[in-house]
């Protein structure tokens, strides 16, 4: 069973080039303007999108997310309201492939055969709950597999080549390699060593590998995308967001606006990736 | 909940995923996990290994001042016993304090810091870090840190840095750096999520010195283990003392630590009644309160699945309770386990009653309790008056209660 996933990291395959996978946070810093945001993603160049489901305690996000996270419960996002979002993003476009990523908790709480369903239903492709290791995958993981929805596994610079293929195991869509040890949103690890890592997972897997964790500018989605079949960025896209709100959350410009630039900007530097490479 | 099957014995757990029932587990981001698979090889190494027994009892005599004394609590007894006759009652039994509070840094909270150094010790670990509630952690961690030569780096609520300033200037002394944490309520909770985000960025060198019988496998096990030296030192000294088991044991729960080392030895002595005290702080009616196992659902947070204050979407909530030790929206994964199979029995006790059981204490005992431990006498003051005389009561007495002094004359509106 192909996703949503496999279809676009095959046809990106296909063009040579690496996807450029955009975070947000759904409901940041309301429902509408969350969702104008969204839908201004696949236009900017975004190729997969990760829906940030809010949560009260981040505990591996950095201060920009938990911020944004926060922004979101306040302005009363839920996680109804965020598949809700996903369902009518899905009504304008049915290509552009949707992970949703966050912690476990609201998921449990919901239900989670009563969650798959639902996520199904809004047409979600793909999940990363970033406090589910390997060794709960009975929670979540193997039903969501079962559902036909991609479990997108993260492995980090503590992930060493005996623990590798546990991480790999059950995972699906494509790889998240997180480079380096820390919350999101830190500075970039020495690329170098990025590449190396990236080499280094393809030597246990045929899925395609993302990197995030620190990418903030063409410049550097150029060079990791020189080496990884995919770049993440979030922290950037949620400060582009935090940038035009005022100190008491007013929008002194158009955030949907805002994220579109940044992510153009992210997008040339995604497909100049593999034209330098060649050089 | 269901109601889990009575077990053959209640003190076999957690299985090796680290569940005690549906409870507990290993609920972290990957790269947590392979240090926490390591702490739990160390762990599994050393806790039958003799030398580290040895190294271990040696502190805690020498060091720390165990065993720690069961006190007959002749005053408070005398006391409730003129309750129970003004009642027409006539009863009132023997309370015992597990004295605790006479330990250095003057709670419990040493005896798991000593058993955790030795194993960061053992681990080559090179820096130190702690999440404090009251402080009291906080404190005993820097004075481990400190007495072997480790950094300290302690994260504290800002709301409890303010309210429990006498133990943030220990730490100072003690050569720890104390970071206020501004997020949520600035809480426990708070505190918890920036020591995670810490060691998930330091995870090379740095020990996380957890200071609850809670996160993820195997922090629960260890901190219960450590702190188990309290039970199982009741449990001789009141065979020794009275020549026969307490009809009622008594410790007031906020993660946890000091109640689980108390209860876990006595889980299989089935005549024995165990009550957990949270704090109801100012009622279960609304949200000001950390309850978590009386008015809470079971979820995810911090590594573990337990018992949880919890908005109907899933979000955590900041509770409240007078007790800077006890404010904290969750609870270890056993005691969740304890409550659902009923062999434990968890009761709130509020503010107010604490605060009264704190007086009564100090007036009639010469005993300053924390205010943490002031939860569970006052639970103590209201049962005992109506048992007999000639059964007996032990309560932990968890800490002193030097450290709340500013919060009590605040409440009672008294300047210092």
């Amino acid at each position: 069973m192909t996703t949503r996933i496999d279809r676009r990291m095959a046809k990106l395959k296909a063009e040579g080039r690496p996807a450029l996978v955009t975070y947000f946070m759904g409901g940041d810093p309301d429902y509408d303007t969350s969702l104008s945001i969204m839908k201004a993603l696949p236009g900017a160049g975004s190729d997969i999108i990760e829906l940030g489901m809010p949560f009260s305690d981040p505990m591996a996000d950095g201060p920009a997310i938990q911020a944004a996270g926060l922004r979101a419960l306040k302005g009363g996002q839920t996680l109804v309201k965020t598949l809700k979002m996903a369902s009518e993003f899905r009504a304008t476009d049915n290509e552009t492939p949707i992970v949703l990523m966050g912690y476990y908790n609201p998921i449990y709480i919901h239900g989670v055969d009563r969650f798959l369903g639902d996520a199904l239903a809004s047409g979600i492709d793909g999940l990363i709950v970033v406090d589910l290791p390997p060794e709960m995958d009975e929670e979540l993981c193997i039903p969501a597999l079962r559902a036909g929805i991609n479990f997108i596994r993260l492995a980090t610079p503590t992930t060493d080549d005996k623990r590798l293929p546990k991480v790999l195991q059950n995972t699906s869509g494509f790889v998240y390699y997180v480079s380096m040890t820390g919350i999101t949103g830190s500075a970039l690890a020495d690329t170098g060593k990025v590449a190396a890592a990236v080499g280094r997972i393809k030597g246990h897997t045929d899925l395609p590998v993302c990197v995030g964790f620190g990418v903030k500018t063409a410049e550097q989605a150029r060079i990791i995308g020189a080496s990884a079949d995919g770049v993440v960025v979030g922290t950037a896209i949620v400060n582009a967001v935090a940038n035009v709100l005022g100190p008491k959350g007013e929008k002194t410009a158009d955030p949907a606006e805002a994220v579109a630039t940044l992510v153009s900007g992210l997008s040339q530097g995604v497909r100049a990736a593999r034209l330098a490479a060649a050089e | 909940m269901n109601k889990p099957a009575i077990p053959n014995s209640f003190r076999t757990g957690p299985d090796e995923q680290g569940m005690f029932g549906i409870f507990g587990g290993r609920f972290v981001a990957e790269t947590l996990m392979p240090l926490i698979l390591d702490l739990e090889r160390h762990w599994n190494e050393v806790k039958d290994d003799g030398d580290f027994k040895a190294e271990l009892t040696d502190l805690s005599t020498h060091y720390a001042g165990r065993p720690s004394k069961l006190y007959f609590a002749e005053g408070l007894t005398r006391h409730l016993r003129e309750v129970s006759a003004a009642k027409g009652l006539g009863g009132g039994a023997k309370v015992y304090f597990k004295r605790e509070d006479l330990n250095h840094t003057g709670s419990h909270k040493i005896n798991n810091c000593l058993g955790q150094i030795l194993l960061a010790k053992r681990m080559g670990k090179k820096r130190i870090i702690a999440e404090t509630g009251a402080g009291q952690h906080g404190v005993a961690s820097a004075t481990v840190a400190a007495r072997f030569g480790f950094p300290c780096v302690v994260y504290m609520g800002a709301t409890d840095v303010a309210r429990q300033s006498p133990n943030v200037f220990r730490m100072k002394l003690l050569g720890a750096e104390v970071r206020p944490v501004t997020a949520g309520h600035g809480t426990l909770k708070d505190a918890m999520n920036e020591a995670l985000r810490d060691w998930v960025t330091n995870v090379e060198d740095t020990y996380y010195l957890i200071g609850t019988a809670a996160g993820p496998h195997p922090y629960p096990e260890l901190v219960r283990d450590f702190q188990s030296v309290i039970g199982i030192e009741a449990r001789a000294q009141i065979l020794e003392q009275e020549g026969r088991l307490p009809d009622t044991i008594i410790a007031a729960v906020g993660g946890g630590s000091n109640a689980i080392g108390l209860f876990h030895p006595f889980l299989d002595d089935r005549s024995v009644k165990i009550i957990g005290i949270e704090a109801g702080g100012r009622g279960l009616d609304g949200i000001e309160h950390c309850a978590s196992m009386n008015a809470g659902a079971p979820g995810v947070l911090h590594g573990n699945r337990t018992y949880l204050l919890q908005n109907a979407d899933g979000q955590i909530m900041d509770g409240h309770s007078i007790s800077a030790g006890l404010d904290y929206p969750g609870v270890g994964p056993e005691h969740s386990w304890l409550r659902d199979s009923g062999r434990v029995d968890y009761v709130p006790v509020l503010d107010d009653e604490a605060l009264e059981a704190f007086q009564l204490t100090t007036r009639v005992e010469g005993i300053i309790p924390a205010l943490e431990s002031a939860h569970a006498i006052a639970h103590a003051v209201k049962i005992v008056p109506a048992m007999d005389k000639d059964q007996i009561v032990i309560v932990n007495l968890s800490g002193r209660g030097d450290k709340d002094v500013h919060t009590v004359a605040n409440m009672l509106g008294m300047e210092i």
